[in-house]
């Protein structure tokens, strides 16, 4: 137990040691944190009234933002897929950024939706009078916090035997490693459930929303774990292994692929029928009545995700360059496809046909921006952490010491410079 | 693959820092910007200064339990709790009572459109009655002006503004909570905090609440309202007859609806939007009682409800005249319209 303590106090310790970039990175996020906890108190004082929601437009970019983020966690089995039951060897040492960005993004999911409740000091609420299994909210509750304790076993346990210099025991990880698979198919399918399930939506009341979610997360995950992997491997000792890029890039076409042909199937139903189901998605697209916030926004979107496509089927993205672009440009296209594109339309019009639009406010904006801030700052200290203990850098028997050589007995088969090779198969 | 990903830059160099160990250099740095973000977080925290007592929940409160498992020492606790809060805030002495569902009643409510003229009165009594905030106002029911030729509710008009109604062109349609016997936002609140009664009204423990507004995104008649900011409730406007679960006033952050007045209605009387309606075009009372006005309007009139198709199974019916008149059992008596001969 206290050596267990003294591994967290030295992770901590070494969240606090980088270059003037990591430093400034760090800082950089610290500061925009801050700036996101102040916005949410002053939301806290003067009610949910500081955004720019009303009744008409009930959820916004806090939910919006809540929903992409789900699939950036449900996205990390789509690298313990081709690991654990592909046998994958090039994404093998690259599983655990993967759990770790879930655990950063799950973090995030459940800031966003605290903060978008009324009444947060009544959470208690929810252990006392649990309206299990009707409805939907309360599996989303289950599944996101399985999914979180499942995550942070597996990657706790992981990087605990490593600084401890022992083989992680199979029973200890595997079985967990494939119920988190199954989780994570669950926890975007249950929060698209949330939505599918009104039937006084119409626009969200269709069953190729909860197929079109896990396609555009798989997309969008991936592409964010190639872009912070681009920036391990360009700032950090950690050499990426090439084999693997490639591999997501793979991952990241076929789903962005599967995306714009559900995304195609829905807006031909809904165009060529041209029935009242319909008006949200023409508001969306071409704008109703004269109102149309919503029109640039998702013509952007698919502007950057079919950009994104044309890249990623092109050779050009074999370099670091147009990869990151192509990636960047998906991550921003699948956001507000599911954000402005998914969550707002739904509310407009009322469904007593009143036009209200939404526009978030900056108050609103700085919640959201410090969220992410905290959970970006979170994944790097977990990412910091981890290098320096998966390649033998820092255990239990040594203090840490940036410059020393990677211990070579804790190298996997000399290729690959983490440590967890043979124990993960 | 060797070209491929290459390096555009030579690899960056490795983290130069000193290790664990601590200079004294290192601590004062240390120390300076422990302190330093702990300023920043205090800092960020400031505008909860701002919280006034009455934005804590006190503890009581706090600690106060969920509607249905309240038994009667509790309930008369919460009463004189909100008791001291209402005069404490508003400075009158109100009636808070709960009251109960009676047996063999079952609420419904029927409006009829060849009556309704869209004056909206219905709506200001609305407010009058139910203690919504002022300031933004609050309104439980929304009167839509519908072109002829249409039932589309989308091609309403919800904020037509004439010097006179109602316009010969078009005919108005008052929309409120539905009380469905099927409701989905009772089915998709996380907590319970809002639930069917026995005589079919759809209630919420306002002390229950949450504020997620699920329920707001679920509601097909656009019939839930959710407080954005603190209500805005001057004293001379406060109602003093209030309810624990209708009229009481609301705090931030929770939702609110119609409740049918059922502080009014479960003790004999008649909701506020029927009682002003200046052309009776509201009737209400019990569908379970063979001889009210309601069963006798759903056994003869030409009733429907609004967008069946979403199987909420509503308890609120329109309907229209129809031409000739029929008696209780259904007969048409008499040949004449007696509208066309008030007109």
């Amino acid at each position: 137990m206290r050596d267990y303590l003294r591994f967290l106090w030295r992770c901590f310790r070494v969240s606090f040691i980088g270059d003037w970039r990591y430093q400034a990175w760090m800082g950089l996020l610290t500061a925009v944190s801050l700036l996101g906890l102040n916005a949410y108190a002053r939301q806290l004082v003067d009610g949910l009234s500081t955004t720019g929601m009303t009744d008409e437009v009930s959820w916004g970019l806090y939910i919006a933002n809540f929903t992409f983020l789900v699939g950036m966690a449900a996205a990390a089995v789509m690298l313990v897929i081709p690991v654990y039951i592909y046998r994958n060897r090039d994404l093998h040492d690259l599983v655990i950024f993967g759990e770790l960005l879930a655990v950063a993004a799950i973090v995030m999911c459940l800031a966003f939706v605290t903060v978008d409740l009324g009444r947060p000091d009544r959470f208690h609420h929810l252990l006392l009078r649990f309206n299990f299994p009707i409805s939907m909210l309360t599996w989303d509750v289950i599944v996101l916090n399985g999914y979180l304790l499942l995550n942070l076993h597996i990657c706790g346990y992981l990087i605990y035997c490593a600084y401890r210099r022992k083989k992680p025991g199979k029973l200890f990880y595997i079985p967990f490693v494939f119920v988190a698979i199954v989780w994570a198919i669950s926890i975007h399918t249950v929060t698209a459930f949330l939505y599918v399930g009104l039937g006084g939506r119409p626009f969200w009341n269709s069953a190729i929303i909860a197929p079109r979610f896990l396609a555009s997360a798989f997309a969008a995950g991936p592409a964010f774990l190639i872009v912070s992997l681009w920036a391990l491997d360009r700032y950090t000792a950690y050499d990426v292994p090439r084999a693997a890029i490639a591999t997501l890039r793979n991952i990241v076409t076929v789903a962005l692929l599967i995306n714009m042909f559900l995304l195609v199937c829905e807006v031909f139903v809904e165009f060529y029928t041209d029935s009242s189901h319909g008006v949200s998605m023409h508001y969306l697209f071409f704008g109703l009545h004269g109102y149309h916030a919503l029109v640039p926004w998702i013509w952007t979107a698919m502007l950057l995700n079919g950009g994104a496509l044309v890249l990623l089927v092109s050779p050009l993205t074999r370099k670091w360059g147009y990869l990151n672009a192509a990636c960047l440009a998906l991550i921003v296209g699948v956001w507000i496809e599911k954000g402005m594109g998914l969550i707002v339309p739904a509310f407009i019009p009322t469904p007593l046909g009143d036009i209200v639009e939404y526009a978030p406010t900056l108050n609103e904006t700085l919640v959201c921006l410090g969220i992410w801030a905290f959970g970006l700052l979170l994944y790097t200290i977990f990412v910091r952490i981890t290098i320096p203990v998966l390649s033998g850098r820092l255990t239990h028997d040594r203090a840490y010491d940036p410059n020393a050589p990677i211990q070579p007995q804790q190298r996997g088969d000399g290729a690959t410079p983490l440590s967890t090779s043979e124990a993960r198969i | 693959m060797s070209d491929v990903y290459r390096r555009s830059a030579p690899k960056a160099p490795v983290y130069r820092q000193g290790g664990i160990g601590m200079s004294r250099r290192s601590f004062l740095r240390g120390g300076v910007s422990v302190v330093g973000g702990m300023g920043a977080f205090v800092a960020a925290l400031s505008p909860l200064r701002e919280l006034d007592g009455d934005d804590l929940p006190s503890i009581e409160g706090f600690l106060q339990k969920h509607y249905k498992e309240m038994d009667e020492a509790d309930m008369a606790a919460a009463l004189e709790r909100i008791r001291t809060e209402v005069k404490k805030r508003f400075a009158i002495d109100p009636s808070v009572r709960d009251v109960k569902a009676r047996d063999g009643v079952e609420f419904v409510y029927a409006l009829n459109l060849s009556r309704c003229v869209g004056c909206r009165k219905c709506v200001h009594a609305c407010v009058a009655e139910n203690n919504q905030s002022r300031s933004p106002e609050i309104q439980y029911i929304r009167v839509i002006e519908m072109p002829r030729g249409t039932t589309d509710i989308e091609r309403g008009n919800h904020h037509y503004d004439r010097p006179t109604v109602p316009d010969e062109d078009h005919y108005y349609m008052p929309v409120q909570c539905h009380q469905c016997a099927n409701p989905p936002c009772v089915k998709v609140c996380p907590i319970e905090a809002t639930w069917q009664e026995p005589d079919g009204i759809t209630v919420i423990d306002y002390d229950w609440c949450i504020g997620c507004r699920y329920c707001e995104a679920a509601c097909p008649y656009w019939a839930r309202r959710f407080n954005y900011s603190e209500p805005e409730l001057p004293k001379e406007d406060v109602n003093p007859d209030m309810a624990y679960l209708s009229n009481r006033p609301r705090s931030k952050g929770v939702m609110e609806k119609c409740t049918y007045c059922l502080h009014r209605t479960r003790e004999g009387g008649m909701p506020a939007c029927l009682e002003v309606c200046p052309v009776g075009a509201r009737k209400f009372g019990n569908v379970l009682d063979p001889e009210s006005e309601v069963s006798w309007i759903l056994r003869t009139k030409r009733v429907f409800v609004l967008k069946e198709d979403v199987g909420t199974i509503p308890r609120f019916f329109y309907y229209f005249d129809e031409r000739y008149p029929r008696d209780g059992d259904g007969q048409v008596v008499g040949t004449v319209d007696p509208l066309r001969e008030e007109r």
